[in-house]
C-alpha cells in the first residue's frame, strides 16, 4: 500500500541540513582545541565562580587541528561556512514562509505541553499536529538560536577591543568565553535527544531528510 | 520483493556510511589537516580582509582604574632561560625606510616623551590580565626617524632566541602602541621582555616581541615566529 506522504523536506534543506551536521561537528572540535591552550576563564591571579572543572583537558579523539594554531585554522576556515550556511538555512526559511511550521511560538505551548504528557506516558493518545509538534517546534527553535548565539559570543570572544559592547553586555570576555563554551554543551545535549529521536524513535524522520518525502506510518498515526 | 531489496541495500549503505564516518573521525584525531592544511593557512588571508572591517576605524583600548593590575603576569620568552642583556651596552636599532636611522639607548629612550596605560592583555590561549605599561609611542619613534610615505610594514626584532614579529603600519602607528619600558610603576623585569618591549593589548600577545633589538619600517610584509607556524598573522583585536 502506498503511503501517503506527509510532508517533504525541499533540497534545500536537506543540504543545509547535512553541510550543518559537519560544520558543527567540525566547529565544536576545533573549539574543544582552542580551549584546551587555557582550560579555564579566571584572568590571570584571579577567579571564576562558575567552572569548577579549570585545568581538566578534553581527551584528542574529540578535537580537531592537533595544536592551538591548527585548532585555530580550522575554527576561523570553518566559521564562514557554518555562518553563510544559516544564513542561507534561516533566509529561506522566512523568503518560504517554512519557519510558520517550524519556529515556536506562544499558540505551541499547549502543544508542547500535550506532547510532553504523552512522552511521560501520562496521556495515552498522541495529540494531533501538523508537521512538527510543539516540542520539535521547541528544540528546533532552540537550536537555531543557539547558532546565533554562539556566533554572537564568537565574534564578542574574537574582537573585544574593537567590538567591545558585543562582550559587555554578556558579562566581559571571560563570560563570553564561558558563554560561547556552554553553548557547545547545549548543542550537545540537542544532538543527543535529536540522534535519539530520529534514529530510533521515528526513522523515517532521517529517511525525510535524505530523500525529501515524510511517509505517514501504515496505520495513518 | 523488488522494494525489500532495495530496502536492503539501503540499510547496507547506510551501515558502511555510519562505518566510514566512525572512521574517519578515528582518523581525524588531532587532525591538523593533511593535504588541506595550506587551504587553512592561506584561509587566513579572508579572514584578515574580515579582522579588517571590523576593527577599522581603529578603536583604542579600554583603559581601567589604578588598582585594576591582576595579582599575576606571566613571563614570556621562548629561550631555555630568561633571556638577559648588558643594559648599558644595549641599543635599539630603527631602521627601514626612514630618513634618519637612530639608534637608542635605554637612557635615550626614558629621556623621550613617556606615555602610560593600563589595559587588558588578550593571550591568543584565552587568558588575560591588567597591567599598566609606560614607555614610548611608537609613532613619535616613527616620527623622529622620519619614515618613508611608502612604509606599509613595521619588523621587529629581539634577542630572545631569534623571536620576531611584524605588524600593519596603521595599528603600530596607533597610540596606544608602545615602545614599553615600564611595567607597573617599575622599570620592566627580565620575564617581561627587560630593556624594551613592544606593548599593545589591540593584538594578541605574542605579537607584541619582548627583548627589542631591532625595528624596520618596510614597505613589504615579513612573518613572524609563530606566524611562519601557522598563527594568524594580523591577530587584531
Amino acid at each position: 500500500m502506498e503511503r501517503r506522504v506527509k510532508f517533504y523536506h525541499p533540497r534545500i534543506i536537506r543540504a543545509t541540513h547535512w553541510l550543518n551536521a559537519v560544520l558543527l561537528l567540525g566547529m565544536i572540535a576545533s573549539g574543544l582545541q582552542i580551549f584546551h591552550a587555557y582550560p579555564a576563564f579566571a584572568e590571570r591571579g584571579g577567579t571564576f565562580c562558575c567552572y569548577p572543572f579549570a585545568g581538566s583537558r578534553f581527551p584528542e579523539a574529540v578535537r580537531l587541528g592537533g595544536w592551538l594554531a591548527g585548532g585555530l585554522r580550522w575554527h576561523f576556515f570553518l566559521m564562514w561556512f557554518f555562518i553563510v550556511n544559516g544564513l542561507v538555512y534561516g533566509g529561506y526559511q522566512l523568503a518560504s514562509g517554512e519557519w510558520r511550521r517550524r519556529w515556536f511560538r506562544l499558540r505551541d505551548v499547549k502543544g508542547a505541553w500535550h506532547m510532553h504528557l504523552y512522552y511521560l506516558r501520562l496521556r495515552a493518545d498522541k495529540p494531533p499536529y501538523e508537521m512538527y509538534n510543539g516540542l520539535q517546534k521547541l528544540s528546533y527553535s532552540g537550536t537555531m538560536t543557539l547558532g546565533a548565539l554562539a556566533v554572537f559570543t564568537g565574534f564578542a570572544i574574537w574582537k573585544p577591543v574593537s567590538l567591545p559592547f558585543l562582550a559587555d553586555i554578556i558579562g566581559g570576555y571571560a563570560w563570553a568565553r564561558f558563554w560561547h563554551f556552554l553553548i557547545v554543551w547545549a548543542f550537545v545535549a540537542f544532538l543527543a535527544v535529536h540522534l535519539f529521536m530520529t534514529l530510533i524513535v521515528d526513522r523515517e524522520s532521517t529517511r525525510s531528510m535524505i530523500v525529501g518525502a515524510y511517509r505517514e506510518k501504515p496505520d495513518g498515526e | 520483493m523488488e522494494s525489500k531489496r532495495r530496502e536492503s541495500d539501503r540499510r547496507q549503505f547506510l551501515k558502511l556510511a555510519g562505518a566510514s564516518a566512525l572512521g574517519l573521525w578515528t582518523a581525524g584525531c588531532g587532525w591538523r589537516g593533511g593535504p588541506f592544511e595550506d587551504v587553512l593557512q592561506w584561509w587566513w588571508n579572508p579572514n584578515e580582509v574580515l579582522q579588517k572591517a571590523l576593527t577599522t576605524p581603529r578603536r583604542s583600548a579600554k583603559l581601567y582604574p589604578p588598582g585594576s593590575e591582576t595579582a599575576t603576569f606571566p613571563t614570556y620568552y621562548i629561550s631555555d632561560s630568561v633571556p638577559m642583556t648588558d643594559t648599558a651596552a644595549w641599543r635599539l636599532d630603527i631602521g627601514g625606510m626612514v630618513g634618519r636611522p637612530l639608534s637608542l639607548s635605554l637612557d635615550d629612550l626614558l629621556k623621550m616623551p613617556m606615555t602610560t596605560t593600563r589595559v587588558r592583555h588578550y593571550c591568543i590561549e584565552g587568558w588575560t590580565g591588567v597591567a599598566e605599561w609606560s614607555g614610548v609611542q611608537l609613532s613619535h619613534l616613527a616620527e623622529l626617524v622620519n619614515i618613508d610615505p611608502a612604509v606599509k610594514y613595521v619588523d621587529f626584532r629581539s634577542f630572545d632566541d631569534g623571536y620576531w614579529s611584524s605588524w600593519d603600519r596603521e595599528t603600530a602607528l596607533h597610540p596606544q602602541t608602545l615602545i614599553a619600558v615600564g611595567m607597573n610603576g617599575a622599570l620592566l623585569g627580565p620575564g617581561h621582555g627587560a630593556p624594551a618591549r613592544l606593548y599593545s593589548s589591540l593584538k594578541y600577545g605574542y605579537k607584541s616581541v619582548k627583548y627589542l633589538t631591532e625595528i624596520n619600517f618596510l614597505s613589504h610584509r615579513t612573518g613572524g615566529y609563530w606566524e611562519d607556524r601557522g598563527y594568524d598573522w594580523y591577530a587584531g583585536l
